[in-house]
């Protein structure tokens, strides 16, 4: 499990449900304060496995790729993962560093 | 699918002016026979899903047609080469180093194919003498300096390797002094290599990571005490007679070329740009200027990946027409089934042939400084920093691929230095269609939104204005900036403030603009140097010492730790980012005054400005403010203030002087766009949006909107004659 970082918030799957639910109707917003520090938890995890997105039509589509963690080694892409929107792509993200974090599915 | 990119190129200007020609280079990275060229006009650059998409307009020419593909290579590594050196028997090769990367064999000094001092594998000193190797056994320290020689007496056959470090520590003890037995009478001829080992350009290997100092050559082996006297600054009259190689890295710091004092004239060249003006084993601490103390800056730090000329042969030579209105353009070059490249170019009007009042002056200094600019690379917090997923594009993974197209200004060299020095003469990927919005991609919304209201305005680069100086903008009644003008030079603000104190009028459309100084170099055309300095949003910090710039002794960094601010031309500087939403501005009291009500003509007065966008909101990404304090003049109108920003919208870190918690955009009362105006004596005005997202929004629905009406008011204003009115003394 690829959980990061050096933050000291652990993901609670009961107490957070409220946050995920934040995040779900607004991935880029004026989040909470609580959300921000869990987004701060997710996003500062290493580079080696981190999501990310790959452009495959600009400012049409992207895939969801899993970055290396080293500049020599190119991403795993997941071409079954393609968003129209990167909104979508943050959401489905979210819901996989989730799981990493607390072990379960989010369930909303 | 995923798109791969396969075919790269880069032209031997950036900027031409019309009647001239370019010549362009191409690599095709797949096995086809041929490419196609189209010269294209390039009017919108970015593809956002609601915008008008990627508009090209291909430009008549005889060399729009299929080109034969070949493949072309890049040869990284920086190195000096002394093509003049005598055949040496007995020798003594000695230099103070300060090694960034062991691990790998690597080559202090060589003579032809026979003789090297080098570090091996563990990092030890070791020679190699003919087919012998003898190595001291004792690993050096990364990034500590130590004294290393090398010598052998062709007579007796004896070796010695001395390693001898400015410090020791217990268990990391790296001092040597080894003696061995070599097969006597041998003589090394050829050329001489610091910090590579090859006969050619493109057969260069064993490059050195880190910084060499007082590199000397003998013609027998000397004893310790004479090597002493040999790392003198100067040449010592007692060892007058044994001396072959004694280069000051410090003379013509500015430059390509190696100085040796020896008296042989056996002066050598630089090739990729190793960095200079590096403090020496001697630096004391007490200045932070290589021209006050040039022998304390005796060092030059070679890199493994240093890049200045990819050197590639032309493939398509483009004479353009004298009658070419000045614009952006580009080779568009295209594989089918992949991503079309394009080498980007700006043609100027011919000097005396302008074709209209009103001057796009693009912001090429900022382009090259993020120039391979590599998302993947970024750390691991680099996607809190933008506050959503990281979006890489077809050209990082071709990046990834081929490391030695070189990074940007923002990247680290293999050894963990920054980049300081970026290079046009190499392809530069990012310099392209659908770039990230304040590299390139974005600025092609000002070039839609210009042609949409039917001012053709002349484009002329950051390069043209550092050579060209004020002149260059003489006769314009209006210079238009890109969203994110960020580096300057002396030179080039020089001219613009005197431009503007002749009457000249700027819409500075931009955020984070007239940031950093940077500096050209008539050695190395092509290029620009940034010295990380001591403050800042920096993406690497120079080390002390090493704030001045090689290519002119200018003190390096921001402009605002310098004798002036980025406040005092444009009326707001840099205050805070935020990548992952823009926002909104409001009007401001000053924009109710007779001065400047005109702007706002068509607005209403409680109208949200800019709530729209391809970067979501006009407010976003890189942000300015007003601030009187920081030279803001105390007559300029403050028009409008952001509203709206969330916590990833981050005061930048020169703005506190210790950290706390209210650094984000819901309670930092500095964490705003300002939009600022102003008059200035002689004819002169300014009008500045600060904020990087502004043009971003300019052609939303299809250009009707509040930040295009805006901008209109400001440009016909700007290109009537009619002077301001001057204020009264308050």
């Amino acid at each position: 499990m690829a959980v990061p970082s050096n933050s000291g918030f652990r993901i609670d799957p009961e107490r957070d449900l409220d946050l995920a639910r934040e995040f779900m109707a607004a991935p880029a917003g004026l989040h909470s304060p609580n959300l921000q520090r869990l987004l701060r938890a997710m996003r500062g995890g290493p580079l080696e496995g981190k999501h990310a997105l790959l452009t495959t039509r600009p400012g049409r589509e992207w895939t969801l790729i899993r970055l290396s963690g080293s500049r020599d080694v190119p991403p795993e892409v997941l071409e079954d993962r393609v968003f129209d929107d990167r909104d979508e792509a943050e959401r489905v993200v979210f819901r996989l560093r989730w799981k990493e974090h607390t072990g379960r599915d989010l369930e909303l | 699918m995923v798109p791969r990119k396969v075919i790269a190129g880069y032209a031997d200007a950036l900027s031409i002016a019309a009647g001239e020609s370019l010549d362009v280079k191409v690599s095709v990275e797949a096995d086809v026979e041929s490419y196609r060229c189209d010269i294209v006009r390039l009017i919108c650059t970015d593809e956002h899903r609601e915008g008008p998409g990627l508009v090209e307009e291909v430009i008549d020419s005889p060399v729009n047609r299929s080109w034969p593909a070949r493949r072309q290579s890049i040869h990284v590594g920086s190195y000096a080469a002394v093509p003049e050196m005598p055949a040496l028997g007995s020798f003594t090769a000695q230099a103070w180093i300060w090694p960034t990367r062991l691990g790998a064999p690597q080559t202090i000094v060589a003579q032809g194919s026979a003789l090297a001092m080098e570090l091996d594998e563990s990092g030890a000193l070791a020679l190699a003498l003919g087919g012998e190797r003898f190595a001291s056994g004792r690993p050096l320290l990364e990034r500590e300096w130590a004294f290393v020689a090398a010598s052998y007496d062709a007579g007796s056959g004896a070796v010695r390797l001395i390693q001898s470090p400015m410090r020791h520590y217990p268990g990391f003890d790296s001092r040597a002094d080894r003696r061995f037995h070599a097969r006597p009478g041998q003589r090394f001829e050829g050329e001489l290599r610091i910090a590579a080992r090859g006969a050619a350009p493109d057969a260069m290997s064993r490059h050195y990571n880190g910084k060499i100092d007082r590199p000397r050559i003998a013609g027998r082996a000397l004893e310790r005490a004479e090597m002493d006297l040999l790392a003198e600054v100067a040449p010592p009259a007692a060892l007058a007679g044994d001396i072959v190689g004694f280069w000051d890295f410090a003379r013509e710091t500015p430059g390509a070329r190696i100085v040796d004092l020896s008296g042989g004239e056996r002066h050598g060249v630089l090739v990729n740009l190793p960095a200079r003006a590096m403090t020496g084993f001697n630096w004391s601490g007490d200045t932070g200027d290589w021209r006050v103390a040039p022998e304390q800056y005796g060092a030059i730090h070679f890199h493994d990946d240093d890049l200045y000329d990819a050197g590639w042969e032309t493939d398509i030579r483009f004479d353009s027409d004298p009658a070419l209105p000045s614009g952006v353009y580009a080779a568009r070059l295209v594989v089918p089934g992949a991503p079309p490249e394009h080498v980007v170019f700006f043609v100027r009007p011919e000097p005396g042939a302008r074709g209209s009042d009103v001057c796009y002056l693009a912001p090429t200094a900022s382009y090259l400084a993020y120039g391979n600019y590599r998302v993947m690379d970024c750390g691991p917090v680099y996607e809190a920093f933008q506050g959503r997923l990281l979006v890489a594009g077809p050209e990082d993974l071709f990046l990834n691929e081929h490391p030695e197209y070189g990074d940007s200004l923002y990247g680290e060299h293999s050894d963990g230095s920054g980049i300081c020095y970026s290079s046009r003469l190499r392809p530069i990927v990012n310099l392209r269609p659908n770039s990230p919005l304040w590299i390139f991609g974005g600025d092609g919304y000002l070039t839609w939104w210009l042609e949409r209201f039917g001012y053709r305005a002349d484009v002329v680069t950051d390069e043209d204005l550092h050579e060209q100086g004020q002149a260059l903008l003489e006769g314009y009644r209006c210079v238009v900036t890109g969203n994110h003008p960020e580096y300057w030079s002396r030179e080039m603000w020089d001219a613009m403030k005197a431009w503007l104190d002749g009457g000249g009028r700027l819409m500075y459309l931009g955020g984070n603009g007239f940031y950093w100084r940077i500096a050209f170099s008539e050695a190395y055309p092509g290029a620009i140097e940034v010295r990380r300095a001591e403050d800042g949003t920096r993406a690497w910090e120079a080390q002390p010492g090493e704030y001045h710039m090689s290519f002119n002794g200018e003190l390096g960094g921001m402009w605002r730790r310098g004798d002036r601010t980025p406040n005092q031309l444009t009326g707001v500087g840099f205050t805070a980012q935020g990548f992952d939403r823009g926002t909104y501005y409001v009007r401001r009291p000053g924009s109710f005054d007779a001065r400047a009500s005109w702007i706002f003509e068509g607005v209403g007065a409680d109208e949200r400005i800019g709530d729209f966008g391809f970067a979501d909101g006009a407010s976003g990404q890189e942000i300015d403010r007003y601030d009187a304090a920081l030279g803001s003049p105390p007559h300029a109108l403050v028009l409008a203030t952001s509203e709206g920003h969330n916590d990833n919208m981050l005061l930048s870190c020169e703005e506190f002087k210790s950290t706390h918690m209210m650094l984000g955009g819901t309670e930092n009362p500095k964490v705003r766009s300002d939009m600022v105006f102003f008059e200035i004596p002689g004819g002169g005005a300014v009008f500045s949006t600060g904020s990087i997202s502004w043009i971003a929004s300019l052609a939303w629905g299809d250009g009707d909107n509040n930040v295009s009406r805006i901008t209109r008011n400001v440009l016909e204003r700007f290109r009537d004659p009619a002077p301001f009115p001057d204020l009264p003394q308050e």
